[in-house]
């Protein structure tokens, strides 16, 4: 083997790095201690923040990527992969964070946007990226700009699973609506959903995103995990529901099971048995539109 | 009776590894077999190979103690093919407290021996018994450092061993699930004694 010839950052090392992700709980932690307790807990990736999304809501004003000096110290913390989070098009933090060694970067709404027009291109990076999406198309624009993970958006930072279980049916309903569709359906079909027409081609002959799709955005239990898992998610975000609950390290291990075992109402039920309060939650026709994470960037 | 094989579905790339032995057992041409996912122990029954697929080693040795998998793993009698985090798990020691392995080849591994994900790479490797380079894909993967006697060495780079087989077992530091060369898959399946028909 020579050394020249090692290559570095390629499409099928970034789609391939998601891939090892699957069937796992990735959990938002703010500083090593919490990292730790995630890792034990059985978590396969941390996502690296100042602030969970919850306490973003609260504290307002513009959030941005998290201190590097936070995410080092995570890093160092654990020996599972590290992720941190960037404002949508924000490519210079990207920048930051592949330089700091991330496992992967989140371009994520939960921040403040840093470009309404464009989303970062991706592919010029050699870290790979996960992105947010709320349907069918958003996913593909995203997958297209280089995304190797998709995540569904849900509403970061409520505790309330109903936008994730929209923007999960959303993508796995029309992938199912075309089925048997002719090369020309879905072609104009593409048109309507401002998806690239051979990235819709290519997700409708394998019945499923061509990436990793996780769940992410209000998952508060294990419950709302295994709920998502039933519905086509390849694993789980979970941001505030582990550290704003009554039990964080009870929480991470229940959720984690309930993944593992998402199609057995037994196990579910006796994970879920004496867990303590799960975070308070909102109701999300409560807010105002300004406050509605999942509508930054499209 | 058919081949029945099975792949370790805790965490992971379950999915690539269940199409991977398909195309293999294709590739032999082995028309009556079945691949499925082990997640209790009575799913070990009848399987005579079992991947044990790349994904989070800390994770999946967490997941093996809750679903009771261990001793069933310990003393399975077939053979089981394992990558990258499956290398880790099947090894006898690990620089890491946090995995607890199954001890099923003697061998010390350390994790992510090349460091985080942007120094995951691919590359063109000489395997033996092959007879032409094979292209791997290593993705913050474990080496090993040493083995024991009685376990054979088949790929080293630099870094370290990255494929051994012992018996009817092998592991693979890299992810031969991922590509669509099966011809490391072949290797295993025809140490297991798998023939066409």
């Amino acid at each position: 083997m020579k050394l020249e010839e090692l290559r570095f950052g390629t499409e099928l090392l970034k789609r391939g790095f998601a891939s090892m992700q699957k069937g796992g709980v990735i959990m938002d932690v703010v500083n090593a201690e919490q990292a730790l307790i995630a890792e034990e807990a059985g978590a396969v990736a941390v996502m690296a923040l100042e602030r969970v999304p919850a306490d973003i809501r609260k504290a307002g004003g513009v959030a941005r990527m998290a201190d590097p000096a936070i995410i080092l110290e995570i890093m160092d913390a654990v020996s599972i992969p590290v992720m941190a989070k960037v404002r949508i098009g924000h490519f210079v933090e990207a920048q930051i964070l592949e330089s700091l060694g991330v496992d992967m970067i989140d371009e994520s709404e939960v921040l403040t946007p840093a470009d309404e027009e464009f989303h970062i291109d991706k592919r010029a990076f050699s870290v790979p990226f996960v992105c947010g999406a709320r349907d069918l198309g958003e996913a593909l624009r995203r997958i297209h700009e280089g995304a190797a993970m998709v995540r569904t958006k849900g509403e970061a930072g409520t505790g309330n699973v109903v936008e994730a279980v929209r923007h999960m049916r959303n993508i796995m309903g029309e992938i199912r609506a075309l089925q048997g569709k002719t090369p020309q359906e879905i072609t104009s079909r593409a048109r309507d959903l401002e998806a690239p027409p051979d990235l819709l081609l290519e997700t409708v002959k394998m019945g499923r995103l061509p990436v990793v799709n996780f769940s992410a955005g209000g998952i508060a239990t294990p419950a709302d995990a295994a709920l998502m898992m039933q519905m086509g998610a390849d694993g789980v975000f979970v941001g505030s529901g582990i550290f704003h609950s009554g039990n964080p390290e009870r929480m991470a291990r229940a959720i984690v099971e309930a993944v593992n075992h998402f199609d057995d109402p037994k196990v579910i039920a006796e994970v879920s048995k004496g867990l303590g309060q799960p975070m308070k939650g909102i109701d999300v026709h409560t807010l105002r539109e300004d406050e509605v994470l999942q509508y930054r960037g499209r | 009776m058919g081949v029945r094989l099975g792949v370790l579905a805790l965490q992971g790339d379950v999915s690539e590894h269940i199409l991977g032995f398909e195309r293999a057992l294709m590739a032999i041409g082995v028309g009556d077999y079945a691949v499925v996912p082990v997640r209790r122990p009575r799913d070990l029954d009848g399987i005579r190979g079992l991947a044990i697929p790349g994904g989070e080693s800390t994770t999946i040795s967490r997941l093996i103690d809750k679903n009771g998998l261990r001793d069933p793993l310990v003393h399975f009698e077939g053979g089981i093919f394992a990558t990258c985090a499956g290398m880790v798990l099947v090894a006898d020691r690990v620089d890491d407290p946090r995995v607890r392995t199954l001890g099923l080849i003697d061998m010390a591994v350390q994790r992510n021996a090349f460091g985080r994900q942007k120094e995951s790479f691919e590359a063109d490797i000489e395997v033996r018994g092959l007879d032409r380079p094979y292209h791997a894909y290593f993705i913050r993967a474990p080496v090993a450092r040493e083995v024991g006697s009685g376990v054979e060495v088949l790929a080293e780079i630099g870094a370290g061993i990255v494929a051994v087989r012992k018996g009817q077992h092998m592991a693979l530091s890299f992810h031969p699930e991922l590509g669509g060369d099966t011809r490391l898959h072949v290797m295993f399946l025809e140490g297991l004694g798998v023939q066409k028909g």
